[in-house]
């Protein structure tokens, strides 16, 4: 009865995601951690799905890690994130897309502070006049790269090759999603689900075969906390909550773990290898880490591309067991060729 | 009003973020940095919200507005519709921007973020870049991480990356003149002045313990000194 309840309250949460014609920006922390993730977007949406996502080598950070690290005031951040927009309007484009949380989180936060203060938005029109030359206009619809692979699970679902099943048993594998916090805690109604009970990962998941697991630190934050990862004296921050969030999915016995945020599925990766080498302790099954995975990834391994064109010899936590426990097929030898 | 508050009432985040607050102590509650640190966002809404110069001037000399993770938790639940993230936000701002920053231990750690994070904006255009973030720094990138580095260029070549090459792309360089004009909004809208403020009272901080700025980088990126947890 609650997952029902759960699931109504879901369906009520659903936001209109155009199906086409992208000015897509890349992200900082993705391009260098999960850097074949966005190679794999790019892939599914132009070349499986014929449809038109637009990049220019001529956008750049959005200066968000900086901004929320403090060192940047919201003026220039603002001026950037402005610039990207004026990109977007020279390219001819008016769906914005971005490959990260932090910046669609700064994105949604700035078109909401100009909605309240024109006067500021009028200031940094100014700004980027003065710096620049370039002229902007405001998207009329801001995604985050995650809704539009929500929009196209069930067309990625049509040609896939594996699902998310145990290949011995037939049950689906348990599989925790965990959602970037600047997805939609400051603005719930521009998250698929909300911020409470988001769906965009969930439908993926459901979509592809798994089974979805609730557990009491869902919705906790993975301990990216900006400062209080990138500088070494503050780092424990990131780490107990880490930890927190595995000492409470534990008991539930996770497969793997989903993630649409730029900065998690590293901290959820490599966290769990600290643990063990501090503690001693592991979270999978016979001594092994839960594999934790950027949507692109499971999508990948959906459809059936090589587990070492996607990028997973990049991760800290193996991955061959899960892709034993499915059935995918790989070659041991090749992770770490060059 | 006093000044402090005049200078909050300037800043956009502070405007949005601050309602009025029924200390209900929700966003403490959901706080991931209230569970690890010393700290309670319900206090420091209170405290801005009382209009107490004295006690906001301790709030900005402080460590306790260093320790928010600015996840926005906060900001979901609050049924009055404050964001305590903002408020911090506006408060690191004003420290900064006053130099009561130095006075902390958290507070001054904003030099290495500041040196670290926005010289990778203003020479490569991205907030992490793969060539300056570094195994020794982040032992838990573990020994992938430290594979990772050492065959950098291999690596991303085969997972289909474009590093530091032309056109778009992953990690691509990013062209000089979009540098360029990431450098002039810099200068236009004050990253570049809170770049000389942190260094300022920095530099100035290092010559008063003595220490080379190489010294005093490793001595605040490393060094816990008073005890921030419950």
């Amino acid at each position: 009865m609650i997952i029902n309840g759960k699931k109504k309250i879901w369906s009520d949460y659903q936001k209109e995601i155009p199906d086409d014609h992208y000015f897509y920006v890349r992200s900082c922390i993705r391009q260098n951690f999960f850097p074949a993730s966005e190679k794999l977007f790019l892939e599914i949406v132009r070349d499986r799905l014929n449809l038109d996502f637009y990049e220019t080598e001529h956008h750049t950070t959005c200066g968000g890690i900086a901004y929320h690290s403090d060192t940047i005031p919201q003026e220039t951040v603002m001026t950037i994130v402005a610039r990207q927009f004026a990109l977007m309007s020279e390219a001819g484009y008016k769906n914005y897309v971005a490959s990260c949380i932090t910046s669609f989180g700064l994105y949604t936060e700035i078109l909401d502070t100009w909605y309240h203060y024109p006067e500021l938005e009028a200031k940094i029109k100014d700004n980027l006049w003065k710096t620049t030359r370039r002229e902007f206009n405001k998207p009329e619809y801001l995604a985050h790269a995650s809704d539009v692979i929500y929009k196209l699970r069930d067309k990625i679902a049509s040609q896939a090759k594996y699902k998310l099943v145990n290949k011995d048993t037939g049950k689906p594998l348990k599989v925790v999603e965990h959602i970037g916090c600047h997805y939609s805690k400051m603005f719930p109604s521009k998250g698929v689900g909300g911020a409470e009970y988001p769906y965009v990962l969930t439908g993926m998941i459901e979509s592809w075969g798994g089974e979805i697991v609730d557990y009491p630190e869902r919705r906790h934050c993975c301990g990216f906390g900006f400062r209080q990862y990138m500088v070494r004296a503050n780092r424990g921050y990131s780490l107990a909550n880490t930890y927190k969030k595995f000492e409470s999915m534990e008991p539930f016995h996770p497969d793997m773990i989903i993630t649409n945020c730029p900065g998690c599925p590293y901290f959820l990766d490599r966290w769990q290898y600290v643990i063990k080498e501090m503690e001693g302790k592991t979270y999978g099954k016979d001594g092994q880490g839960i594999p934790v995975f950027t949507y692109e990834e499971v999508a990948g391994l959906v459809l059936g591309y090589d587990p070492w064109y996607l990028g997973l010899q990049m991760h800290q936590i193996d991955v061959e067991p899960l892709l034993d426990t499915i059935g995918i097929k790989y070659s041991k030898t090749d992770k770490y060729l060059l | 009003m006093g000044k402090l508050l005049d200078k909050l009432n300037k800043d956009y985040r502070f405007l949005e973020g601050l309602n009025a607050c029924i200390n209900c102590g929700t966003c403490t509650a959901i706080c991931p940095a209230a569970e690890f640190y010393k700290y309670d966002p319900r206090i420091i809404t209170d405290t801005v919200q009382s209009k107490n110069e004295e006690e906001i001037e301790k709030l900005l000399k402080s460590d306790t507005i260093w320790y928010c993770g600015e996840c926005m938790s906060c900001v979901t639940r609050c049924p009055r519709k404050n964001a305590p993230g903002l408020i911090i936000m506006a408060l690191r701002t004003l420290s900064m921007d006053t130099g009561l920053f130095i006075n902390s231990e958290k507070g001054r750690q904003q030099y290495a973020l500041s040196l670290a994070l926005n010289n990778n904006i203003l020479n490569y255009g991205y907030c992490v870049y793969p060539r300056t973030f570094k195994y020794k720094d982040h032992p838990e990138y573990g020994p992938v991480g430290k594979w990772i580095e050492n065959n950098l260029d291999a690596l991303h070549k085969k997972v289909g990356s474009n590093l530091d090459g032309q056109g778009p792309g992953i990690l691509r360089k990013i062209p000089d003149e979009d540098l360029q004009e990431l450098k002039r909004i810099f200068d236009m809208t004050g990253a570049t002045e809170r770049m000389d403020t942190i260094e300022k009272y920095s530099l100035s901080k290092a010559q008063e313990l003595g220490m080379t700025k190489e010294e005093y980088l490793n001595y605040i990126e490393t060094t816990i000194e008073i005890e921030h947890h419950k």
